[in-house]
């Protein structure tokens, strides 16, 4: 298993410098929108990732709420905290695209308040997270998150019923990306996958290991007459 | 199925008996939103026709809030002298108990919608333009989407710190298209321009959904240990 990881953060590392290469001077500028263009290799990646991980989110807490095991709320915890940071990536990137190309910071189309209420949904679940601090905790958080799944359909489709402004994906259509902006596009969508999976298997380790902590902490606390000291590794702040 | 439905009409009356006699949540809840009404109308002083544009925000922004202030009241009562332990121990239906706070929340909400909406009309000179009959419809199935779940946020946030903020930070969320399609569908209605059906049968499949999710996972959440 340490191996598999050693060998994802090498691949991972490979793979960023090689797409960042592609990205910013192999794949050619575009006709109209010219350089500003080339965010795209990045933001889209950054929401393939982040759908990803809120959708492992969502297994792991119905696995959870399922068969209560420790490592499937501790996959959720991870998940959702790395899913946020690139949901963040994706809502920061879209604007500075939109200004120059739309003339716009922001509008209300489909595709933009579907992310916007996944990133909202999924602060809210972090923020119960964090005010919680029971052994119930991992039941209401994967609770919320099967609320979220179940609230996200019926955004896109309220939205939906407006006309929508984003561009309309142009994979597929066939003819109409040089060949060379889609190789340095699916290189970029590998390699945020490769670093988006890498994050959350750290952050993943790095719960269960906490986890460890406290429990060795409360046996601690158990078995000695002297209480354990109060201090907490990691970055926890003392409760 | 019987035993369910006899619960629930026990523990509603109940709530609705204690309300009656303190009239707690209603009479806050009422001056809120008559507040919100005062401020809001000071800080727009919207001609007729711009009211027929943003009423439907404003009256449903307004109570929201004020479901917000009997939302956090809904189980508190509960948690002194430890009733909800008890409930949990007992062999009554965990779904009666949230079937009653969701109606007790939802007839309150809708006294409140009562009382308020002349004022409303008062204050904004509303007339509607479109059928007004479809209110009802829009009002019912809003309510009942704000209500059942923050019902069921306000159980999930029992336990946390600081519980009276939390309920919001949740309910806001997930309430998003269920508020947008009350405001559509009001203003609309209100300025006559195209048909509020869409909203309705979205705010009717809201509704569904999650009276359906709610039921399904509140004895989760009520015995969640």
């Amino acid at each position: 298993m340490k191996r598999l990881f050693t060998f994802l953060s090498i691949v991972t590392a490979i793979l960023l410098v090689y797409g960042l290469y592609q990205a910013l001077v192999a794949a050619p500028t575009e006709r109209t929108m010219g350089d500003v263009q080339r965010i795209f290799y990045y933001h889209v990646p950054s929401a393939w990732t982040a759908f990803c991980l809120f959708f492992t989110n969502l297994i792991a807490s119905i696995v959870y709420l399922a068969t209560k095991r420790m490592k499937a709320d501790a996959l959720a915890v991870a998940s959702a905290e790395v899913g946020v940071v690139f949901c963040t990536i994706v809502l920061v990137t879209g604007p500075i695209w939109a200004r120059p190309v739309w003339g716009i910071w922001w509008t209300w189309d489909v595709r933009l308040t579907t992310t916007l209420v996944l990133w909202l949904i999924y602060v809210s679940y972090l923020v119960l997270r964090r005010f919680s601090d029971t052994a119930q905790t991992p039941i209401l958080a994967a609770v919320l998150a099967v609320f979220g799944a179940l609230d996200v359909p019926i955004v896109y489709f309220s939205i939906w019923f407006f006309r929508t402004q984003h561009p309309q994906p142009v994979m597929g259509r066939g003819g109409s990306l040089d060949p060379r902006m889609l190789h340095a596009f699916l290189i970029n969508l590998l390699a945020f996958s490769c670093f988006g999976a890498l994050v959350c298997w750290s952050r993943y380790r790095l719960e269960l290991l906490h986890r460890e902590v406290e429990e060795a902490h409360a046996m601690a606390s158990l078995s000695d007459a002297e209480p354990a000291k109060a201090t907490l590794p990691l970055n926890r702040s003392p409760r | 199925m019987n035993s369910l439905w006899a619960v629930t009409l026990a523990t509603l009356k109940k709530d609705i008996r204690l309300e009656w006699r303190s009239k707690d949540a209603l009479n806050s809840m009422l001056f809120f939103s008559l507040l919100v009404v005062v401020i809001f109308s000071f800080s727009f002083d919207p001609t007729a026709e711009e009211s027929r544009q943003i009423a439907g925000g404003l009256v449903w922004v307004a109570f929201l809030f004020a479901a917000v202030v009997a939302l956090n009241q809904t189980w508190a009562r509960e948690l002194r002298n430890q009733v909800l332990d008890a409930y949990r121990v007992s062999p009554a239906p965990a779904n009666a108990l949230f079937l009653a706070k969701a109606l007790g929340n939802f007839i309150f909400v809708i006294v409140l919608e009562a009382v308020m909406t002349p004022l409303f009309i008062v204050f904004y000179n509303l007339r509607a333009l479109g059928p007004a009959w479809q209110l009802i419809p829009v009002g019912i199935l809003g309510t009942w989407a704000l209500v059942v779940n923050g019902t069921f946020f306000a159980a999930l946030s029992l336990r946390t710190r600081s519980r009276e903020i939390m309920l919001p930070l949740l309910l806001f969320p997930i309430s998003i298209p269920a508020i947008q399609g009350m405001v559509e569908a009001t203003r609309i209605i209100l300025s006559g321009d195209g048909s509020a059906r869409f909203w309705i049968v979205l705010l009717l499949t809201y509704d569904v959904v999650f009276t359906t999710a709610c039921l399904g996972l509140f004895e989760t959440v009520l015995q969640a240990e």
